[in-house]
């Protein structure tokens, strides 16, 4: 026994190939230290903090980056994680939503006069949950970043003490996370029984070599229905999106712009890795069960928004949309007989990283709006008049709404181009027309947005406040949206190795 | 065959008539805060000089070619084979000189009322999305600009229209989109078939229409997934019922753009895009679309007769006219082709004049109820005159443009499409038959109290009407120098696709 523990050797760390998380890691107990033992810092300081914390990490995966470019995707920690660029470029797309999301939460919370160090050390300790899934290569791993993230927007759902819309809205949220989580580790556990391991490397070498697994099938198809139904509810796939309007209307509209974005792309790369990585053997399997999904999720998803009424829920509703939308990335993926399904990881990678920018920005407008308002309130009535009232706010706004809608010269375009253009390189013609058709209907939300901005006298001619942090934050994401939107090269030309996914 | 000329002019004359008006809408937003006296001037001074530009281009174009002129082409996005490559030849030329010369009209011809600023940039905008649809040969390019159209435009008829303005912009933003995004599949699929035939991937629209041999059924759907768009645009029967409604609440000068230059974005796109590029799926579905042309023209013209609102009467007319240019791009002989292109010009400035003429008697009498008005012509007689001659050229009298080119679509489709040309030609009688009781109703008989006052045409509005009239004449009695840059194009075009279909 003695002898076992002794001869016991630890994989290898490349600790510089971790050097975000521990940076996030860092800086989450640092600020959450400091911040509990010095008084109250001076107004921004604590979102000042995490942002150049995060900050640090979006420099740190660039080098990463730049090391992938030149020597390669590998495994770390013993096959734990995965450092590729589909990994990076999300890790860079969750440290970006960080940095805009706590801009913006600065001056909510100065406005709600409870500006303190936990809500952004919960965003930092979300962003390393989010990063370990969109990077595991193990089931184990990808359950703890998974818990990570959601733990973290529990609390960051229920952190508005003062409404009770927050707290029903974080309890909400955790027992029926509680409940896909079981469902995930039921699956893993299933997966784990066929194959003998939870890496999705090896889960792949044993599926493709029947003398060490002998092929049970069933037992496998139930452990990746589960495992699919897990991911369904955290990236609110209909039909496991109902939570996801009641949720996104009750947490404070930071934290929505938060879980838009970071919890998205988290949970949907960390979906598509295990798909592609583990399961390729049983594409035929998966494949229709994720155009099912995808098509479902795009109908409900763009149809159910037209009948809302409060912003914060259209925008719930369209983000259930994009979801079915990025899935039909994930459909493409599952053509592995053709030469052009490499497309659908670029467009998937590509579809997150703008989406991310998009969802922050648009969910900080509506921060900046309801705070104007003299009851917090997020329906469409608070932006009438908008365009009159802060004409600046608006064009932003506008712009936001046009990339979500997928206009041309918007980033929203590019990335529903790359999506479309996979599918039907593929040969996936039906489902490329459900999103178009989903897309036109989406626009319709989009187009009431700006309606009510731009053709309705204001119901109030108070002042209207845009917060400094808030204008930074917003004019970020529209700068972004236009930049890559007119020249989508600059993003393209990075990502033609992404889909060599990091297999030894 | 239809080849890229080759000549590189040192000037980038195209690339300036789609950047200059964006420069220009940049500039006005940006001046409307601070100087709003220099903001007109500077939206102005953008269009006048776009305009100018566009006529310099008719100017140094060479007539007898067939091939696209003054090209310029661009790496853009290289990693999905697109560039920003643009050219005109004499099916797109016309348009794009109609183009430059509609915007600083409609800027001079009327005032918005409100909010001068955000209307200037739009329009300047609109400017720029349209001249890029017509000088686009790129296929993402042209879907771009095709698409883009829609923001300024929707901003425009939500923004300055009248009472249902929200629920017109919307429909005809949804229509229209939905239309595109079936293009856009459509566009994807042939750039990924042509990849097969020409081994790169590109979306060149000359290398695809030349190098690429699309299989019947793949041709067919991928011709289906473009005329979905052009038919919402142009608006084909049944695609139709936006229309009416985006007209009437539209701004006058949003109507003008719209009639003028935008629906022959559709019947644009189905010569440079549908045909060119599937000409054996044109062939096959030409039966169809020549029962829908048709039925346009007879439906449009029955609905204008019964409308009491002249706007509407008008917005119903375009789909007539519209049936017939459809018509005669799908008669594919080179006459009809030659006078359907000519018509698209035709039918941009008298009923772009026709919409500015209505414009003005809404300026003046706040109604545009054809009930509401009586004798104009006894207290504006110039108005009247005015008025008679566009009206007399939208209806197709002999020695005005109108007449041209439908007299050349009807000889050029007669052979192809005997029986649906006959039905047309009942068209042409209806037209005479609504406009003509309109005319009557509005400014014959004697004006009562609200009428008598209604005012004459004022100087700036006299000049504005004098250069459509200009063109409607000299067009109408000389239409040969037109013919000729037109022609050569068409008849490429047309052995282009006798090669293919054979």
């Amino acid at each position: 026994m003695n002898d076992e523990v002794a001869t016991f050797v630890g994989p290898a760390i490349d600790w510089f190939s971790l050097s975000p998380l521990v940076v996030l890691l860092g800086g989450a107990l640092l600020l959450l230290l400091v911040g509990s033992l010095t008084p109250q810092w001076r107004r921004g300081g604590y979102g000042l903090a995490s942002v150049a914390i995060a900050l640090t990490a979006i420099v740190l995966s660039v080098f990463l980056w730049r090391d992938i470019s030149s020597s390669g995707p590998k495994l770390l920690v013993g096959g734990a994680l995965a450092l590729d660029q589909f990994a990076v470029l999300a890790s860079i797309a969750i440290c970006l939503a960080v940095v805009l999301v706590s801009l913006v939460t600065s001056d909510y919370l100065a406005s709600e006069n409870s500006d303190l160090p936990e809500i952004y050390a919960l965003y930092l300790t979300a962003a390393i949950g989010g990063i370990v899934m969109v990077a595991s290569n193990d089931l184990i791993v990808l359950f703890l970043g998974l818990e990570t993230l959601s733990l973290s927007l529990y609390l960051l759902a229920a952190s508005n003490r003062k409404r009770t819309e927050s707290q029903e809205a974080g309890l909400k949220y955790f027992i029926l996370g509680g409940f896909a989580s079981a469902f995930f580790l039921y699956g893993v556990a299933l997966t784990y029984g066929t194959t003998g391991s939870t890496r999705l490397v090896d889960i792949n070498l044993a599926l493709n070599s029947y003398i060490t697994v002998p092929r049970n099938d069933t037992l496998l198809l139930v452990g990746v229905g589960l495992m699919l139904i897990g991911f369904g509810f955290k990236v609110s796939l209909v039909p496991f999106q109902a939570w996801t309007p009641d949720v996104y209307q009750g947490a404070p509209t930071p934290v929505t712009a938060f879980m838009a974005s970071v919890g998205k792309v988290a949970a949907l790369v960390a979906l598509v890795r295990v798909f592609v990585t583990a399961f390729p053997s049983r594409a035929d399997d998966w494949g229709p069960a994720v155009f099912v999904l995808s098509a479902l999720t795009l109908i409900v998803g763009s149809v159910v928004a037209i009948i809302q009424v409060d912003v914060k829920r259209m925008l719930a509703y369209s983000s259930i949309s994009h979801a079915g939308f990025i899935l039909v990335g994930l459909e493409v993926s599952s053509h592995r007989s053709s030469p052009d399904v490499g497309d659908g990881l670029i467009a998937i990678a590509i579809y997150v990283a703008l989406y991310a920018v998009l969802a922050v920005g648009t969910f900080s407008v509506v921060t900046v709006v309801a705070q104007n308002t003299s009851d917090g309130a997020t329906s469409l009535d608070a932006f009438k008049g908008l365009g009159k009232r802060k004409p600046q706010l608006a064009l932003a706004m506008t712009v936001l709404l046009l990339a979500q809608a997928g206009v041309p010269l918007t980033s929203g375009f590019v990335a529903k181009f790359g999506i479309i253009q996979a599918a039907v390189a593929v040969g996936s013609h039906e489902l490329a027309v459900i999103a178009m058709v989903c897309a036109v209907i989406a626009a319709f939300v989009y187009l009431r947005i700006m309606v009510s901005m731009w053709s309705n006298e204001a119901t109030t001619t108070e002042r209207f406040e845009v917060s400094s942090f808030s204008a930074v934050s917003i004019a970020i994401a529209v700068l972004t949206t236009l930049v890559i939107g007119i020249l989508p090269n600059l993003l393209l030309d990075l990502t033609s190795n992404l889909p060599q996914l990091a297999s030894k | 065959m239809i080849s890229a000329s080759t000549e590189v002019l040192n000037f980038p004359i195209l690339t300036m008539l789609v950047i200059l008006p964006v420069i220009g809408s940049i500039v006005v937003a940006l001046l409307g805060q601070s100087r709003p006296e220099w903001m007109k001037l500077s939206a102005l001074i953008s269009s006048v000089t776009t305009a100018a530009l566009s006529l310099w281009l008719l100017g140094v174009f060479k007539s007898g070619e067939a091939g696209f002129q003054f090209v310029s082409q661009h790496e853009w996005i290289s990693q999905w084979g697109i560039s920003w490559h643009l050219g005109v030849d004499g099916i797109s030329l016309f348009l794009v000189v109609l183009t430059g010369i509609l915007f600083p009209l409609v800027i001079v011809g009327i005032d918005p009322h409100h909010d001068e600023t955000s209307y200037f940039a739009w329009m300047l905008l609109l400017q720029a999305g349209v001249m890029g649809s017509f000088l686009s040969l790129d296929l993402f390019l042209f879907f771009v600009m095709f698409e883009i159209v829609l923001v300024p435009m929707y901003f425009l008829i939500a923004g300055w229209g009248y009472d249902q303005r929200i629920y017109a912009a919307l429909k005809f933003f949804l229509y229209t989109m939905a239309g595109s995004a079936f293009m856009l599949i459509g566009i994807i699929a042939t750039v990924v078939l042509a990849h097969r035939d020409l081994g790169v991937v590109t979306f060149d629209l000359v290398k695809i229409a030349e190098g690429a041999n699309f299989s019947t059924t793949a041709g067919r759907w991928l011709f289906l997934s473009f005329a979905i768009a052009f038919a919402v645009k142009v608006p084909l029967f049944p695609f139709h019922t936006w229309l009416p409604d985006a007209h009437t609440q539209a701004p006058t000068g949003g109507s003008v753009i719209l009639a003028g230059v935008l629906l022959k974005m559709g019947t644009y796109g189905f010569l440079r895009f549908g045909v060119y590029l599937f000409p054996q799926a044109a062939m096959w579905a030409r039966p169809a679309i020549f029962t829908l042309a048709v039925i346009g023209i007879i439906y449009g013209a029955i609905a204008a007769t019964m409308q009491r609102d002249l706007k509407r009467l008008v917005a119903y007319s375009s789909v007539a006219h519209l049936g017939f240019i459809v018509l005669g791009t799908f008669a594919l002989s080179t006459q009809a082709v030659t006078g359907a292109v000519m018509q698209m010009v035709n039918h941009g400035v008298s009923t772009g004049a026709l919409f500015l003429l209505v414009g003005m008697i809404y300026e003046r009498r706040h109604t545009r109820e054809i009930s509401e008005l009586r004798g104009i012509q006894h207290v504006a007689p110039i108005f009247a005159g005015v008025f008679t001659v566009v009206m007399l050229s939208s209806v197709g009298l002999p020695g005005l443009n109108g007449f041209v080119g439908e007299f050349l679509i009807l000889i050029g489709s007669f052979g192809p499409a005997r029986w649906w040309t006959v039905v047309a030609t009942v068209g042409v009688i209806l037209a005479a038959l609504y406009l003509l009781w309109a005319f009557q109703r509005v400014f014959h008989g004697e004006p009562d109290e609200a009428n008598s006052s209604f005012k004459e045409i004022t100087i700036r509005e006299g000049l504005v009407m004098s250069v459509f009239v200009a063109i409607i004449v000299v067009s109408g009695i000389y239409p040969k120098p037109i013919l000729d840059r037109i022609e050569p194009s068409v008849a490429a075009l047309i052995s282009h696709v006798e090669g293919q279909t054979k």
